[in-house]
C-alpha cells in the first residue's frame, strides 16, 4: 500500500514483512482460525492463559498486508495482559493502534484477528 | 487530441475537481456517464416530470411518449424487431430473477438448467433457487485458455435440459462466447436460450435476431446510462405465454375481488411506476454510443486489450499472471490478473508451521488500495463470480476493465504502478 502517511505505512509493512509472535504453540489454552471466504484472509491464533494472564500468544496466517500486520500488532498488545484488560479492549482501540485510514472494506481485514481474540475469550471458561 | 481523448472530455467526472487525474479502469462494474445522459435525465425532471401511462394531461402524455420512444430506441439498438419485446427493469440481475421465477413455474423435478462456470452470480443464484424443486443446475466447464469447453457443453446438453443460460462476455475473463453456434445447438435440443448481455451490449454490436436467443438481458449503468434501469428482451410469443413476475399497478388489465387479468406485454412485466428518467437516460446513452459506432467501440477496446497484453510482456513483472483468452478476436476489454496466485483456503488445510502461505504474492486488496493511492481505480475481489475464481484456483483477482474514455496512457499508468507495488510488497520468500 502506498498511502499518504508513509511513516505509518512503513510501520504496517514492517509488521507484514516481519510479523511478531508468528508461529504456533504446543499446548494452547485456546486456539481458533478466523477466515474471510470473500478475500481469503485467514489467521490462526493460539493463546496460553495462566494465572488469569496471557502468558503467550502466537498467530499464523495468510492474506493481505492489513490483515497480517493487524494480527502482529494485536498479539504484541495482548501479551502480558489480564483477562479483564482483554475483555475491555474495543474494536476502535484496535483500529487506532493500526493507525491508518482504512475504508470500510479494508477494516474487515484489520478486525479479523480481533474477532479471533473475541471468540477465544468467549470460549474460555476460566481456569 | 485523439478521438478517444476527445470522447473522454464528454464525461464530466474526469474534469471534476473532486478527483483530479482519475484513471478509471472499472467499467465492467459500472461505466461513467457522458454529459448528454446527465442532461437528458435533468431535462426530464425539470420539464416533464410526471407519471407515465396514467395522467390525462399534457406533461404526463409527453412523459409517456418519451418513455415509449426510449423503449423503441433501445429496442432497435439491439436489433429487436419490435419494441414490445423490450421490458424495462432494474438491471440484468432483476431480468434473470424474473426468468428464474416465471420459467421455474413450468419446470418439474428432474428438469435441468445448463449454465457455465464463468457466469456472474446473477446468472447462477436465481437458478439455484429452483434446486429445491428438484431441478438440476449443470455447469459447463472452461478450457485452460478461458473459453467455454464446447465438448463439455455438448455432453451436458441433455434431453432434460429445459433452459440454457449463458453470458455473452465473461466479466472476469473477457471471453466472448460463440453464441450463434451455441444458440443453434440449444434450439435443436428444444431448450430455451437465455443470454446475459451485461458485458457485451455496452461494448460491441449486439443483434438479438442474429443470436436467435429467446431472452437477452442487460443493464443501463454499464453502458453509459443511469443506474436502476435495465432491459429484458424476450421473443413476443414467449413473453405472452409467461406468468407475470411482480404484481401491482400498470401490469393489470382488470382487478376484481375474484381475480385479475394481465396487461399486454411488455407492460405485464412492468408493475409499479417504472424508472422513467432511467429509460430516458438509457436512450440518450444509446444515441451517444450510436454516434461513436459500436464497431469503433469494439475496435478501440480490442486495441486496448492487445496493448495490455503487450505491456504485460514488456514489463514482465515477477509472478504476474493474467486470465482469459490471448486471442483478442474473442476477448473483450477486461484484464484480470494476480501478482502471485493465492489459492482459496480449505478450512481443513493446515497452516504451514512458520510461513505466510501466500508467499511472494501481493493480495488483490493490497493491489487495489495501492493503485487507488495513485488515482487508478480497479476492482479487486471475486467479481461476483466465486465459482470461476475457484475454478481458476484463486481466491480473488484484480481486474482492469476498459471503455470509450480509456486510452493507452491509462494502461501505461497501470503497469508503472504495478511494477512499484510489486517491489514494495516483495517479501523475498
Amino acid at each position: 500500500m502506498i498511502l499518504e502517511d508513509e511513516e505509518r505505512m512503513e510501520f504496517i509493512m514492517d509488521h507484514y514483512r516481519h510479523p511478531h509472535n508468528f508461529g504456533t504453540m504446543e499446548n494452547p489454552t485456546e486456539e481458533i482460525t478466523e477466515y474471510n471466504p470473500v478475500c481469503g484472509d485467514a489467521v490462526k491464533v493460539s493463546i496460553l492463559i495462566k494465572d488469569n494472564m496471557v502468558q503467550d500468544i502466537r498467530f499464523v496466517g495468510r492474506g493481505c498486508s492489513i490483515s497480517q500486520a493487524a494480527a502482529s500488532i494485536l498479539t504484541d498488545e495482548v501479551k502480558g495482559k489480564s483477562m479483564e484488560e482483554l475483555r475491555n479492549m474495543t474494536e476502535k482501540e484496535h483500529l487506532d493502534r493500526i493507525g491508518i485510514r482504512l475504508g470500510p472494506s479494508r477494516e474487515k481485514c484489520a478486525i479479523l484477528s480481533f474477532n479471533a481474540l473475541r471468540k477465544m475469550l468467549d470460549n474460555y471458561g476460566g481456569e | 487530441m485523439s478521438r478517444w481523448e476527445q470522447i473522454k472530455q464528454d464525461f464530466p467526472i474526469f474534469n471534476s475537481s473532486k478527483n483530479s487525474d482519475l484513471t478509471y479502469l472499472d467499467s465492467a462494474a459500472t461505466s461513467q456517464k457522458p454529459k448528454c445522459v446527465i442532461d437528458a435525465v435533468r431535462e426530464f425532471y425539470e420539464n416533464y416530470n410526471s407519471n407515465v401511462h396514467r395522467g390525462i394531461y399534457g406533461i404526463s402524455e409527453t412523459a409517456t411518449d418519451m418513455y415509449e420512444k426510449s423503449r423503441e430506441n433501445v429496442s432497435s439498438f439491439i436489433g429487436s424487431s419490435h419494441a414490445n419485446q423490450l421490458v424495462f427493469l432494474r438491471n440484468t440481475t432483476e431480468a434473470l430473477n424474473l426468468l428464474s421465477y416465471t420459467m421455474g413455474r413450468n419446470l418439474v423435478s428432474g428438469d435441468e438448467i445448463l449454465i457455465s462456470i464463468m457466469e456472474h452470480h446473477s446468472n447462477i443464484v436465481p437458478w439455484q433457487f429452483l434446486e429445491e424443486k428438484g431441478i438440476k443446475v449443470n455447469y459447463t466447464d472452461i478450457t485452460a485458455d478461458g473459453k467455454l469447453d464446447m465438448e463439455d457443453f455438448r455432453r451436458k446438453l441433455s434431453p432434460r435440459t429445459r433452459i440454457v443460460s449463458l453470458t455473452h462476455v465473461s466479466n472476469l475473463l473477457g471471453t466472448i462466447n460463440p453464441l450463434v453456434d451455441i444458440g443453434r445447438m440449444v434450439h435443436d435440443n428444444d431448450s430455451i436460450f437465455i443470454v446475459d448481455g451485461a458485458q457485451s451490449t455496452p461494448h460491441m454490436k449486439v443483434n438479438v435476431q442474429d443470436l436467435d436467443c429467446d431472452f437477452f438481458a442487460f443493464s443501463g449503468h454499464k453502458m453509459l446510462g443511469p443506474s436502476g434501469i435495465g432491459v429484458l428482451y424476450g421473443k413476443e410469443d414467449m413473453l405472452e405465454s409467461m406468468h407475470p413476475f411482480l404484481g401491482g399497478g400498470e401490469m393489470i388489465r382488470t382487478v376484481t375481488t375474484s381475480g385479475s387479468t394481465w396487461n399486454d406485454v411488455p407492460l405485464k412485466f412492468e408493475a409499479g411506476t417504472p424508472n422513467i428518467e432511467g429509460a430516458i437516460g438509457l436512450s440518450a446513452a444509446v444515441d451517444y454510443l450510436r454516434g461513436i459506432g459500436m464497431e469503433n467501440v469494439r475496435n478501440h477496446e480490442k486495441d486496448l486489450i492487445e496493448y495490455t497484453l503487450k505491456m504485460e510482456e514488456e514489463y514482465a513483472i515477477p509472478d504476474m499472471v493474467s486470465y482469459g483468452p490471448k486471442n483478442t478476436d474473442i476477448r473483450g476489454g477486461v484484464y484480470s490478473f494476480n501478482i502471485g496466485e493465492i489459492p482459496p483456503m480449505d478450512m481443513d488445510e493446515k497452516f504451514r508451521e512458520n510461513g505466510v502461505m501466500i508467499g511472494s504474492s501481493v493480495h488483490p486488496h493490497d493491489i487495489s488500495t495501492s493503485l487507488d493511492a495513485g488515482n487508478v481505480a480497479v476492482r479487486s475481489g471475486h467479481h461476483c463470480a466465486m465459482p470461476l475464481n475457484h475454478r481458476l484456483g484463486v481466491v480473488a483477482t484484480s481486474r482492469a476493465s476498459y471503455y470509450v474514455y480509456n486510452t493507452r496512457e491509462d494502461i501505461e499508468k497501470l503497469f508503472d504502478q504495478l511494477e512499484k507495488i510489486r517491489k514494495v510488497y516483495d517479501l523475498g520468500r
